[in-house]
């Protein structure tokens, strides 16, 4: 290393992979990950959220993370988005063909992608 | 892509109850189930909360469990890293009056809510031994501010403009210490770090190394352009072996990314580091005795002046630096000598880490700022005295230090503070005491240390404390007389004037302060032959009160020297000629009926 760009270099690539690790964002994605949620697939859904949202550099903005079964299991997939005081979106049967679209329109876009809502599907 | 980071602690506190082995287990179990490529095991320096190891964080959720067994390992994994669902018994709960309370997060945790991490800042938090994880916090832009933006002189500047006093124990300004040298215009200097950390009951430089490596090595760059130094030294006990280990590793790395060695950042500057081993001399830590420790002779101490800043390391100037003093340097150069002054007091500025030990709830390492009351430390951060026992005394300083007695609670900590009331900061040690220790015999455990680790080249501190020893000896076994009292005065203040280091000068600290405190402990065991905590032997004895005792045999049977002697049903009685005085009789004993004299 001979110049301070690398450094900064350095230290840009490496800052979000530690802000990620700390999940300091503002929007959380939960994704449900107990027997049936893993059974439905969602450990590529939970992949593909984290994966894309490092790859926008969302890290600062948006955590994932997983929980356990929220008593749905016919929904699973479930994923759920919650943001500050704003009620909490939840999206069912997630395919990780679906998680761009829900990066872009919602997480990004602030608006959320009703035809993958529980309201939809049960409707 | 890794989704999922656990933090565990790495430090010496959990590596000894067994976090290496945890981790080993954690990345084991995580490939068996095929999440390798998810979560990552990183291995952190210490977080502070040394009581509840082996201590772990899972993030981003930020769960934090306390107390992790290897047998916990597999339900971790295949319930919390693969499932999601946290494993509830393990996570940390603190204890709000008889209630155990869920923490949202550990910072809002009483143990870390009021403090404020300046030198602990990324223990606990990066990975040590990855220097990218250093960079990524803001690690050697400071080096790189100062190589490129600043000259020397306004470096120094900084430095005497934040306040910053050696965290080592005297508490001489950093910046003075620069200055004096810098003036010296030879073309061969040094910057040695002090990392001889020798109080008992002090962890803190250890922490620092083995969580924070990098920091130390940076402070060291910028001290060496700020002097016009291109050499440094660690000088670091040999019993530390993790912060060896690390800071070796740290070093390698640092090279290989040319943040030492030859014209680092292309501005011409060279800077390059040892480590030298110390052999665990307690006199070591005194800068004069380190030097010359570390030119390869037996550890002495020389008088000063000169002081090293004009005549240190093999006739040269150098400067030395505590290991908790440089890891704040790199945080005042980036964020500024104002940054740094807003903490504190008029006369301290910036944190203090201490290392709460003894009779408390939350032993273990926290960083406060300066200014903070010793209540506060010891009773909303350290959480109290256990088992709902009395505070007695806080013991700061170490063997240099003195005994503070309950009525000083709400002095605000700082240098000059503590040494009014007879003790000092030292390196920042805090032994707790309660009802249940003996000051007389505190003054005596310090006593015998110091009389163990002087290195016998002043008669003062060889023969002085020698006799010291002995006189406190004596009171403790009974034989004392108040004449002894004020002689073991005088002499201490004879040690303090004469001896030639601050090793002797400050040895007499425990017995002084406890003497002006605590006499009246002091009196009972010469006047009255009572030791009031029973804790000396030769003043207290066990008895059995025969109105309680139900005949049951237990203490006789569980007594190692076979002392008790008496019929089944029937009360029975110690033969205190042949009692040892150990307990065991009254711990066992079912119906309170033995008692401590």
């Amino acid at each position: 290393m001979k110049t301070l760009a690398e450094l900064a270099q350095i230290r840009d690539r490496m800052k979000n992979k530690v802000a990620l690790r700390e999940g300091t964002g503002e929007i959380r994605v939960v994704v449900g990950m107990a027997t049936c949620g893993i059974a439905a697939g969602a450990r590529p859904v939970l992949n593909a959220f984290v994966e894309q949202v490092a790859e926008q550099n969302l890290g600062d903005k948006v955590t994932v993370t997983q929980t356990g079964c929220i008593g749905m299991c016919r929904f699973e997939p479930i994923v759920e988005v919650f943001e500050g005081d704003k009620e909490r979106v939840t999206y069912v049967k997630v395919k990780p063909e679906m998680v761009p679209e829900i990066i872009k329109e919602h997480l990004v876009g602030g608006k959320p992608v009703t035809k993958y809502t529980i309201g939809a599907v049960e409707g | 892509m890794i989704r999922t980071h656990v933090l565990i602690c790495g430090g010496t506190g959990c590596t000894s109850s067994g976090s290496v082995k945890i981790a080993d287990s954690l990345e084991e179990q995580i490939a068996l189930n095929g999440l390798a490529d998810e979560v990552k095991v990183v291995r952190t320096g210490c977080f502070g909360l040394c009581a509840l190891g082996p201590v772990m964080i899972v993030y981003p959720e930020g769960t934090f469990y306390s107390r992790v067994k290897l047998e916990d390992v597999p339900e971790i994994v295949s319930e919390h890293l693969l499932k999601g669902r946290v494993v509830d018994r393990l996570v940390y709960r603190e204890t709000e009056g008889n209630e155990k309370v869920e923490v949202p997060s550990l910072q809002e945790t009483g143990f870390y809510k009021t403090q404020m991490r300046v030198a602990l800042r990324n223990c606990g938090v990066i990975n040590p031994e990855q220097i990218d994880e250093y960079i990524a916090m803001d690690g050697y832009s400071a080096l790189g501010k100062v190589l490129t933006e600043m000259t020397p002189e306004q470096v120094i500047q900084v430095m005497k403009d934040s306040g910053l006093k050696g965290r080592g124990g005297a508490g001489f300004p950093t910046g003075m210490k620069w200055e004096f040298a810098a003036k010296n215009k030879v073309p061969q200097k040094y910057v040695v770090c002090n990392a001889d950390e020798g109080d008992p009951g002090a962890f803190m430089d250890r922490s620092v190394l083995e969580g924070d490596p990098h920091a130390v090595l940076e402070a060291m760059a910028i001290a060496g352009y700020a002097i016009g130094a291109n050499k440094g030294f660690i000088y670091v006990r040999a019993e530390y072996p993790i912060a060896v280990k690390r800071l070796e590793i740290a070093i390698g790395q640092a090279r290989e990314y040319n943040l030492l060695g030859k014209d680092i950042f292309g501005t011409g500057f060279d800077f390059d580091i040892e480590v030298r081993l110390g052999a665990g001399a307690f006199v070591c830590g005194e800068e004069t005795a380190l030097l010359t420790s570390i030119e390869g002779n037996r550890g002495e101490p020389k008088n000063k002046p000169p002081f090293p800043a004009n005549k240190g390391l093999f006739g040269q100037p150098t400067i030395i630096n505590n290991v908790e003093t440089l890891a704040n340097i790199p945080q005042i150069i980036l964020k500024g000598a104002e940054w740094f002054a807003s903490m504190g007091t008029e006369d301290s500025k910036g944190t203090k880490v201490f290392a709460l030990g003894g009779k408390i709830v939350n032993t273990g390492l926290v960083e406060i700022p300066m200014g903070t009351t010793l209540r506060e430390i010891i009773f909303d951060i350290g959480g109290g005295i256990p088992n709902g026992k009395k505070f007695k005394a806080v013991q700061t300083g170490g063997p240099s230090g003195g005994c503070i007695p309950a009525e000083y609670l709400d002095l605000p900590i700082d240098y000059s503070n503590l040494k009014k009331i007879g003790a000092m900061m030292g390196s920042g040690g805090m032994i707790v005491m309660d009802e249940t220790t003996c000051m007389v015999d505190v003054a005596r455990f310090f006593l015998d240390f110091t009389v163990d680790e002087s290195c016998g080249k002043c008669t003062p501190c060889r023969i002085g404390t020698r006799r010291l020893l002995e006189m406190l000896d004596k009171i403790t076994s009974g034989n004392g007389t108040l004449e002894d009292l004020d002689k073991m005065e005088e002499l201490c203040k004879y040690i303090q004037a004469n001896a030639m280091c601050a090793l002797g000068q400050t040895a007499p600290n425990p017995v002084l302060s406890t003497l002006k405190y605590f006499r009246d402990e002091y009196e009972a065991h010469v006047v009255e032959k009572r030791c009031p905590a029973g804790v000396c032997k030769n003043l207290m004895h066990y008895e059995i009160q025969p109105d309680k005792c139900r005949g049951c045999t237990l203490c006789a049977r569980r007594c190692p020297a076979n002392a008790i002697t008496g019929k089944v049903k029937e009360p029975h009685v110690i033969d205190q000629s042949k009692c040892i005085k150990c307990g065991a009789c009254m711990e066992g004993c079912k119906f309170s009926a033995i008692v401590k004299k």
